[in-house]
């Protein structure tokens, strides 16, 4: 995938990277993704019919701490970007590995949070909100999941001179995707966790 | 290249793979097509399969009509008639009109944009496997989904809009609905990476000169079609996630006990699902506009109405989906709104209509058979066109709401429309992939036999519509004056069916002894003509320079004072087109792969492994890793002529 347009046209007609232009139109599919599960939670909201309920479960201090963490981590992946693009791989390591490191934090959060959820009663049978609730957050955490295994991906191919110098597009391309996926998160603890 | 094995040593298992490896690379063989990035035999590949799918769909479609063709038959019984049906719809739309698309954008993109390949061969190669996997593994429920040897069929039982709650357990025991939820959600893989490429190589792989307003028409609709995909199926694929997590792990989306609300279902559906239909028509309309112009031997009249119509429909799809939903008690406001809408969409859909019209218009016609098709194309699609505007009146709608008018108006526009409109693509682009001319007299037999077929299959189901018999029934009492109109549309179902066995002979005949085609039969006026047929595998030896609109066209011929078209002089010509017939020596095409294959393989395990053992799940898993590690990490080019 590295090279493959590269090669065959050196310039492209929107001077946009062909890599970069089609991440862009992921991403634009990835919006209606998430919109249609959160637009599901939000018709669902209000129609549980039994407990336990949203706001007996959530625990917003904690939640506010772990989405801080997945913040942090488009800060640190800001960094391995502009580390590589000065030709730094060993600082663009040191920031991928942080990046994925609180990426597995979030991830750690949400794990903790669903086995709190789960013990004080609710699955995904339980009531709409336990339906609506797991499936989304759940699909972003799947989202995680796949960022974090991209970024362990690029620093393995780093520490085996598969990354070089010139690379940083394939640094930019991860970074687009995690910052999407911060962002998905950003929407989703405001209208899932604060709007009630 | 190919270095053969030597004799004397035993064939090791590294040399067996070596001699694969090398096949690939050498455009020859069965591994070269089954490793291939080249955008021309994928385009190949999907037309076969599709074309496959559509002899499949047509099968049921005729097991359908054999059902039906008199009032309270036996043939099929009321579990495999709801079976057949939802396959029949199924296939038809994602499995045949779809791929079928999509082989003309892999074949011609590249080409009439002046571009050696589209820009990711490989996920090209993906979404063609992928596609392919999911079609079989969605057509294999038939045999697994339910006791096949106790003479159950298995396959999905939901319709092709699978309406929840009726997908759901309880009321769909066996597998079929979850093959069908599966199947279509890799299906979507499979558009969605065709659409993130075919976007990609139009914005960015255009030749010099060919700016947006000198592309053709089909790839504007192409980039249109591609942009709804894009758009269009993550919606599908969350609503079939939400009834694959409530029939797999026991969720409520659509339990109305506990909240669930069967209108999400809908909602959802018909938000893809009208833009699906302008994804099913906007590629043969496409392939009109080029078939037109060429056999009027005039430019398409008012170019940069039928684009932006196009695109304006593009917009439009997107505000018209309750119009599916009006007797589901949205409320008059609601409802009002979206038959307004609805009769707005038919504006930009009428602008095209009146400009293919003013194409033929005074042109020195060349009665060829892709243009009998076209102007096929244009009147039966007007009657859908006009079959569908009668939905945005709600009092009437109410009352075709589940009624045959409902399937005639469909067909009118996916059989009357996308079909012909794909069939003259056939017959226009045969000489430029094939080197050989089609059969003119074959392929005028099967355009009146398609024709009479298709008006005698639905203009009878409009009259039904209208007379109140509903849709999706396995069976119809006697005296309700249906039985003359249900037998004429069998027949018509049959003439169609025979129209196809002339086109299929014509393929294979026209393959084997069709005259020689050369480098441009139609006098066209896209660059695809410039180069010779069937196209070498780095198509262009030298890439273009467009100046202008219906470059090739205008590189052959020059105006006179009354603006009529005169040959340039042969030296002139020659001049116009010097590199096209190089050798091509030192152009560096994109290597075969066989890991988009691999990573595509991943999917129907994972299906199979939702459904039956949850084990397979990690295994598919990890062919998409190890696919996906391969393909990134290898070399993607190797010098062709090396």
């Amino acid at each position: 995938m590295a090279h493959a347009a590269t090669i065959a046209h050196p310039e492209t007609n929107t001077g946009l990277d062909n890599r970069k232009l089609a991440m862009w139109l992921f991403l634009g599919s990835e919006c209606l993704f998430f919109g249609s599960f959160i637009a599901a939670y939000l018709l669902y909201r209000d129609r549980s019919t039994t407990g336990p309920y949203a706001k007996d479960l959530y625990d917003i201090p904690f939640t506010s701490v772990s989405s801080f963490v997945l913040l942090m981590s488009s800060l640190s992946m800001v960094l391995a970007l502009s580390a590589i693009q000065r030709g730094d791989l060993r600082a663009m390591r040191v920031w991928l590995l942080c990046t994925s490191f609180l990426g597995m934090l979030f991830l750690g959060g949400q794990v903790f949070e669903f086995t709190q959820f789960y013990r004080e009663g609710l699955t995904l049978h339980t009531n709409m909100f336990g339906t609506t609730f797991f499936v989304l957050t759940g699909f972003h955490g799947a989202h995680v999941t796949v960022g974090v295994l991209i970024l362990m991906s690029l620093f393995g191919m780093s520490t085996q001179g598969k990354l070089k110098e010139g690379d940083a597009i394939a640094v930019e391309l991860a970074g687009l995707y995690w910052h999407f996926v911060d962002i998905v998160w950003i929407i989703i603890f405001t209208l899932v966790y604060l709007v009630q | 290249m190919a270095t053969a094995i030597p004799r004397q040593r035993r064939v090791t298992m590294a040399d067996a793979l070596r001699q694969v490896r090398e096949d690939a690379g050498s455009y020859k063989g069965i591994w070269s097509w089954i490793a291939t990035v080249d955008h021309k035999r994928i385009g190949v590949m999907y037309g076969l399969t599709s074309f496959f799918f559509f002899l499949v769909g047509g099968l049921e479609a005729l097991l359908i009509r054999l059902q039906l063709a008199r009032p309270e038959q036996d043939f099929l019984s009321a579990d495999q008639y709801n079976r057949i049906f939802t396959m029949h719809g199924t296939t038809m739309v994602f499995l045949v009109v779809m791929p079928m698309s999509a082989a003309f954008f892999n074949l011609l993109l590249p080409l009439m944009i002046g571009a050696r390949d589209v820009a990711f061969p490989r996920l090209n190669a993906f979404s063609f496997w992928v596609f392919f996997l999911g079609g079989i593994f969605l057509n294999i429920s038939f045999f697994t989904g339910g006791n096949f040897l106790k003479g159950d069929l298995g396959a999905p039982d939901g319709g092709w809009f699978g309406y929840a709650p009726l997908t759901l357990n309880r009321f769909s025991s066996g597998h079929g609905i979850d093959y069908w939820m599966i199947g279509l959600n890799v299906l979507g893989i499979a558009s969605l990476a065709g659409g993130f490429n075919f976007v990609v190589t139009i914005l960015n792989m255009r030749a010099p000169g060919m700016t947006l307003f000198r592309m053709p028409v089909f790839v504007w609709m192409t980039l249109v079609t591609s942009l709804l995909i894009v758009f269009a199926m993550p919606v599908i694929a969350v609503a079939l996630f939400e009834v694959s997590f409530d029939r797999l792990f026991d969720a409520n989306f659509f339990n109305v006990a506990k909240g669930g609300t069967p209108l999400l279902w809908q909602h959802m559906f018909w938000l893809f699902g009208h833009p699906e239909v302008y994804i099913l028509i906007l590629p043969a309309m496409g392939i009109v506009s080029e078939v037109l112009p060429t056999f009027a031997r005039k430019p398409l009249f008012g170019y940069p109405f039928v684009v932006f119509s196009g695109v304006a429909i593009g917009f439009m799809s997107w505000g018209v989906w309750a119009h599916h939903m009006y007797t589901t008690g949205l409320g008059s406001v609601a409802n009002s709104a979206f038959g307004i809408t609805t009769i707005m969409i038919a504006v930009p859909t009428g602008v095209k209509i009146f400009n293919w019209m003013a194409t033929l218009w005074g042109g020195s016609i060349s009665f060829k058979t892709p243009l009998y098709f076209s102007v096929g194309f244009i009147a039966m699609f007007t009657i859908g066109g006009l079959t569908g505007v009668t939905h945005s009146i709600v009092p009437s709608d109410y009352q075709q709401q589940d009624t045959y008018y409902i399937v005639a108006h469909f067909h009118q526009v996916l059989f009357g429309g996308a079909i012909f409109g794909l069939f003259a693509g056939v017959y226009y682009w045969f000489p430029k992939f094939t080197g050989r001319m089609m059969h003119e007299g074959l392929g005028k037999l099967h355009f009146w036999l398609m024709l009479i077929g298709f008006n005698l299959t639905f203009q009878p189901m409009m009259i039904l519509g209208l007379m109140g018999m509903p849709r999706r029934i396995q069976s119809y009492p006697k005296d309700y004056g249906w039985d003359l109109w249900n037998m004429m549309a069998t027949v018509g179902a049959f003439t169609i069916a025979a129209s196809l066995i002339v086109f299929m002979y014509n393929v294979v005949k026209s393959l084997r002894s069709g005259e020689i085609a050369g480098d441009d039969p139609w006098d066209g006026r896209t660059l695809e003509w410039t180069i010779p047929s069937p196209p070498p595998p780095y198509n262009f030896a030298e890439i273009p320079q467009v100046h202008s609109l219906d470059d090739f066209w205008h590189r052959k011929y020059t105006e006179d004072a009354n603006g009529m078209p005169v040959l340039r002089e042969a030296a002139v010509v020659e001049h116009a087109a010097p590199a096209e017939h190089g050798d091509g020596h030192g152009i560096h095409m994109p290597s075969p792969s066989y890991f988009p294959l691999i990573a595509a393989l991943g999917f129907p395990f994972i299906g199979f492994g939702l459904i039956y053992q949850m084990a397979l799940v990690p295994v598919g898993l990890l062919l998409i890793i190890v696919g996906l590690y391969g393909w990134v990490l290898e070399p993607a080019t190797e010098d062709l002529t090396a």
